[in-house]
């Protein structure tokens, strides 16, 4: 496992990034408690790149929200390295979203009414050691659609350009939901290149996940949910590079 | 410029029409006020500068006659500061090229000093020379109305003498900023003038050497100004005076006074209404555009955006748009402000205009403005910013339609589900479906407010020229005449018929209340000149007692049957009698029965039988004036007839004084009634254009699926235009309510003891007002129409939501 880490103390002891115990989330809607985790526990290391699979509403998306700072968790722990997030309050949460994580959603997410460079740079502006817009662009394939507005690019564009946004900080965890579920294999295959490519050269912690059991090929490890559980781990042997990845 | 700048900048841009019409709306309300209390301030600051530094005077009182040695009396009255004794006498004035006599009010101005109060702003020339019999200075107004220069020559009927004039200097006085001859309505510079002239010359013109007929007094700071009139009353008594009064009762004052309240309700009334629609838009507009944009604030929020960023983000939005309104509402209000200092400048005589334009109340005005403005956006900021990060990455919930509950009747059947989806969507959120249809009633309203005020003036010209005062012209005397000069009148050339009236000045007094006004005596039977009662019905003078008009009953707190004490202060009796050691004879009093209360635009009106009148006073009877209907061919004999008449002070015609007031009412009217029809049309285009745009925004969606499914571009507008067509229906009926009420408060705001107006709303104020507010609700539907029938069918279904 972790074949591809760039620090070279990582095969020793690889620093571990998450550290999550017994996390459960209970949504309260009106009659009944939805329970969409009921005690998870999970470690992600340093330089990982994860995928998560699992049937719709297994809490996949809970998890990583809770992961992100987005939600807060019902009970249980959980550890960004060494600061416990599920103690924090709603404006230190914002401060650890705005200097570690990076977001990549499966619906974009872009803001309509700027341009390409100018998402990106919504990010850039807010962060301590961004890159410059054209180079996250540029990681991603972008280059030539710099000024081109939501509304003129592809879906898969769009997609890459919420990467660039997400990667032009230099977080040091990339969490995608589904980031290729509005998307065909060709364009999805870009975007899965330019996570894998991030996470190689980068080596940002990434966390995928996604309803296409071949895309788990591509991971380091994959954690499959169940009804709120994550029901079974495993490393994979070899990894696909994203270009063989058959849907 | 930061990145959430430009995407401020872009959604400016993408709701500039919107933001637009919601800046109008506020620029009114900022209009409205700068230019009410910018018209206040200066009006108000001018004519308190003018007193300041021309002296005017604090008490008046005119008497027969009074020897001098009484200004020393008066002037050992406690609290009186100053105290300027002079001799005024009207005046008939012949002017070439004008048949109709005007008349003059003659003061006289001391010779070897200078004035001590009321002084005088000499525009022109000089003042006359001590002793010159044929030297006179004017005011402005009369001197501009019949472009004399100095050296202008015309005639003056002064105690019986015709005496020429020669202009030799023009003026202006503190005392005559409105200046409105006897028995006018409105102030006509042409037929009304002030005269100044040597006061050894008036004196000897009038035989009161060393003596005086009229006195103004300055009080000291403090002073007890009711206890000084009724000093100055018995000081006067024996002299024949009249009863001495405050400057609430000194007509240029009082006028100006009435001008001064109207811009005060107008600054608190119709800002405020302008203010509290623009926020209501700001709020629906901002709500419905961070519900557009709920992904985008949950993303910021991801992105490690705090919330006060985002928070100020919005409010940079509102903050732009107020600065909008801000700017165009301080440009027309500076610009409107000077229009209407202008029309006072025509209406109101100022040897200088202040114009008060504190910055402070731009400040005000920006301040109140961004502050409502703010309000108005908080409930949706608030929204955005307790949106949760992870809710706000999950696509909205489908919108909660309810049923209608009106389903099951047999009617929705036969509707079609269009029909049903524009009703649904006006339940779905009633809040601000009330709010729209208050903000467009609003806009009728405000139509109703300026237009009634037209049909009230009409009714009131109606009853006034048409109802009570039906004679053709009406003769004042400089004094009272006995009762034979009915007979000469009579003789005049040209005049048909006869009415003679006795006016007199008393004191009305009930419990702790009272009032100084005049008592008209009028003959039984008179037909001319009627009396009407409260609801225009001409009404008998009954044989004893008073008919008191609204106004004056509501001053004494009285109603019919109650009891008044009448305290004669025109005692004519008094004339002459010299034995002025008997100090303290009690004016006379009588206590008379309140038979009825009748109605009166005008004025404090009183009126009793002339007989009964003559009776009470115990004198010979005299008149103090004829109303007469005269062979309109023959006017100009009788204007020479007149002329020639020593005991005729003035002749008011009524067609020359109608024409006049309709001639002034025309100009103010119609600027206003232009301002207000802009106005409402503002407010009337930026709640329905703004409730489409929103409306658009929030149906896209389902419009395109209409369309995808087949419905034509008809159809589908139908929805929209359906449910803007339920809304306005709706609010019409409510402008008529509020309109009313607006037309009530400003009938009470505009009562004065100078005039009141009439109450009347006519069909065709409903009419219009209703017709305006729909031309414009239709125009703006129309435009978001248009957006309708360019729908992108793809492109909205495409995005999420
Ligand atoms: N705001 C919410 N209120 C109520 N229930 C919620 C809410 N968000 C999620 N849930 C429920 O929690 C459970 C887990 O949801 P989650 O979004 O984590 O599933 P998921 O594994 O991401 O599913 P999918 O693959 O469809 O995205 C589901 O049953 C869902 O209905
Ligand atoms: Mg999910």
């Amino acid at each position: 496992m972790a074949q591809s880490r760039k620090k070279s103390h990582a095969k020793t002891s690889p620093d571990v990034m998450f550290k999550v115990e017994g996390v459960t989330k209970v949504y309260h809607t009106g009659e009944l408690d939805i329970h969409a985790l009921s005690g998870v526990d999970l470690t992600l290391y340093e330089g990982e790149l994860a995928v998560l699979l699992g049937p719709s509403g297994s809490g996949k998306s809970t998890l990583l929200n809770i992961l992100g700072g987005l939600d807060v968790a019902t009970d249980g722990h959980a550890w960004f390295r060494e600061n416990e997030i599920t103690r924090l309050t709603e404006s230190e949460l914002t401060s650890y979203r705005r200097d570690h994580v990076g977001f990549v959603f499966q619906f974009y997410n872009l803001i309509p009414s700027l341009s390409a460079r100018e998402n990106v740079a919504l990010v850039t502006e807010i962060s301590k050691n961004p890159m410059k817009p054209e180079e996250a662009l540029g990681l991603v394939g972008l280059d030539h659609r710099l000024d081109h507005f939501p509304a003129q690019m592809s879906g898969g564009e769009q997609q890459r350009v919420a990467i660039a946004r997400a990667i032009a900080k230099r977080p040091e965890v990339l969490l995608c939901d589904e980031p290729t579920g509005a998307l065909d294999s060709k364009t999805g295959v870009h975007v899965l290149e330019a996570l894998t490519s991030v996470n190689e050269e980068l080596g940002t912690t990434t966390a995928v996940i996604t309803h296409n059991m071949a895309i788990a090929d591509i991971a380091h490890r994959v954690f499959h949910f169940g009804d709120g559980r994550i029901t079974k781990t495993y490393a994979n042997k070899k990894r696909v590079a994203p270009d063989k990845v058959q849907w | 410029m930061s990145a959430l700048d430009k995407k401020l900048l872009r959604d400016m841009v993408r709701l500039w029409a919107q933001a637009l019409a919601i800046a109008l709306v506020m620029a009114s309300g900022v209009t409205t006020l700068i230019l009410a209390v910018g018209a206040y301030r200066s009006l108000e600051e001018t004519r308190s500068a003018y007193y300041e530094r021309y002296r005017f005077a604090d008490v008046f009182a005119t008497a027969k006659r009074a020897p001098e040695f009484v200004e020393r009396q008066i002037l050992e009255i406690s609290g009186v500061a100053a105290a300027e004794a002079r001799i005024q006498e009207f005046a008939l004035l012949d002017i070439e090229g004008m048949e109709q006599p005007a008349t003059g009010l003659a003061m006289s101005l001391p010779d070897y000093r200078e004035l001590r109060l009321n002084r005088i702003y000499l525009r022109k020339g000089r003042l006359p020379d001590p002793g010159r019999v044929d030297e006179v200075t004017i005011n402005e107004a009369f001197a501009t109305a019949h472009n004399f220069e100095l050296g202008a020559k015309f005639h003056a009927i002064l105690n019986g003498y015709k005496r020429p004039l020669t202009v030799v200097g023009i003026a202006l006085s503190p005392e005559f900023i409105y200046s409105i001859g006897p028995g006018d309505l409105i102030p006509d510079d042409r037929r009304f003038a002030d005269l100044w002239m040597s006061e050894k010359a008036m004196a000897a013109m009038f035989d009161l050497d060393g003596a005086f007929n009229s006195v103004s007094l300055k009080l000291l700071r403090g002073a007890n100004q009711a206890e000084v009139i009724k000093q100055l009353d018995d000081i006067l008594e024996r002299y024949g005076g009249t009863g001495a009064y405050g400057r609430k009762d000194q007509p240029s004052h009082a006028f100006i006074d009435a001008e001064l309240k109207q811009l005060k309700s107008m600054a608190q009334v119709i800002p405020p209404i302008f203010l509290l629609v623009s926020a209501f838009l700001i709020n629906i507009t901002l709500t419905r555009l961070i519900a557009l944009e709920r992904e985008q604030i949950g993303l910021l929020k991801a992105l490690g955006y705090r919330r006060l960023t985002i928070a100020v983000h919005y409010m940079k939005l509102i903050v732009f748009i107020a600065a909008v309104g801000i700017v165009i509402g301080v440009v027309a209000g500076t610009w409107l402000g000077q229009g209407l200092t202008r029309l006072y400048a025509d209406f109101f005589h100022f040897p200088f205009l202040i114009f008060k334009r504190g910055m402070d109340i731009y400040a005000i005005a920006a301040g109140i403005s961004l502050a409502t403005a703010l309000l108005g956006g908080l409930r949706s900021i608030y929204t955005a910013l307790t949106l949760p990060p992870a809710v706000a990455m999950s696509p909205p919930l489908p919108t909660h339609y309810a049923h209608l509950g009106i389903e099951k009747l047999q009617l929705i059947r036969h509707l079609s589900q269009l029909t049903i989806m524009a009703i649904r969507h006006i339940i779905r959120w009633p809040v601000r479906s009330a709010l729209t249809v208050l903000g467009i009633a609003m806009s009728g309203a405000l139509l109703i407010t300026a237009l009634f005020s037209l049909d009230s003036i009409e009714f009131m010209i109606d009853t006034i020229y048409f109802q009570a005062d039906r004679q053709d012209a009406t003769v004042n005397f400089t004094h009272e005449q006995p009762r034979k000069v009915l007979q000469e009148v009579e003789h005049l050339p040209g005049v048909l018929r006869v009415e003679p009236y006795r006016s007199v000045a008393v004191r009305l007094r009930h419990g702790h209340y009272n009032r100084k006004l005049a008592i008209v005596g009028r003959p039984p039977g008179a037909d001319l000149s009627r009396i009407l009662d409260r609801d225009n019905r001409p009404v008998e003078l009954p044989q004893s007692g008073l008919l008191l008009s609204e106004r004056v009953a509501k001053l004494l707190h009285v109603s019919r049957g109650d009891m008044v004490d009448v305290e004669i202060l025109d005692d004519s009796r008094g004339q002459g009698s010299l034995d002025a050691t008997s100090i303290g004879t009690r004016r006379s009093t009588r206590r008379l029965p309140v038979a009825g209360i009748i109605q009166s635009y005008l004025g404090l009106a009183v009126y009793m039988d002339l007989l009964a009148l003559n009776e009470m006073l115990d004198e010979a009877p005299v008149v103090s004036g004829v109303h007469i209907a005269i062979d309109k061919s023959r006017t100009g004999e009788l204007f020479k007839a007149i002329k020639g008449l020593p005991a005729v002070s003035a002749i008011a015609l009524q067609d020359a004084s109608l024409a006049k007031f309709r001639e002034t009412l025309a100009t103010n009217l119609t600027i206003m009634t232009t301002v207000y029809v802009v106005l409402s049309v503002i407010i009337a285009f930026g709640v329905v254009y703004n409730s489409a745009r929103i409306q658009l925004s929030e149906r896209v969606r389902e419009f395109a699926s209409l369309r995808v499914l087949g419905f034509t571009k008809g159809e589908v507008s139908h929805v929209l235009l359906l449910e803007l067509a339920i809304l306005v229906a709706a609010a019409i009926p409510l402008a008529f309510v509020i309109g009313y009420g607006f037309a009530w408060a400003t009938v009470q705001g505009f009562e004065s003891d100078l005039y009141s107006l009439p109450f009347i709303i006519k069909s065709n104020t409903y009419a219009i007002s209703a017709l305006v507010v729909l031309a414009a609700a239709t125009v703006s539907a129309l435009i978001v129409r248009r957006r309708i029938d360019q729908l992108d069918m793809i492109k909205a279904l495409k995005t999420r939501e």
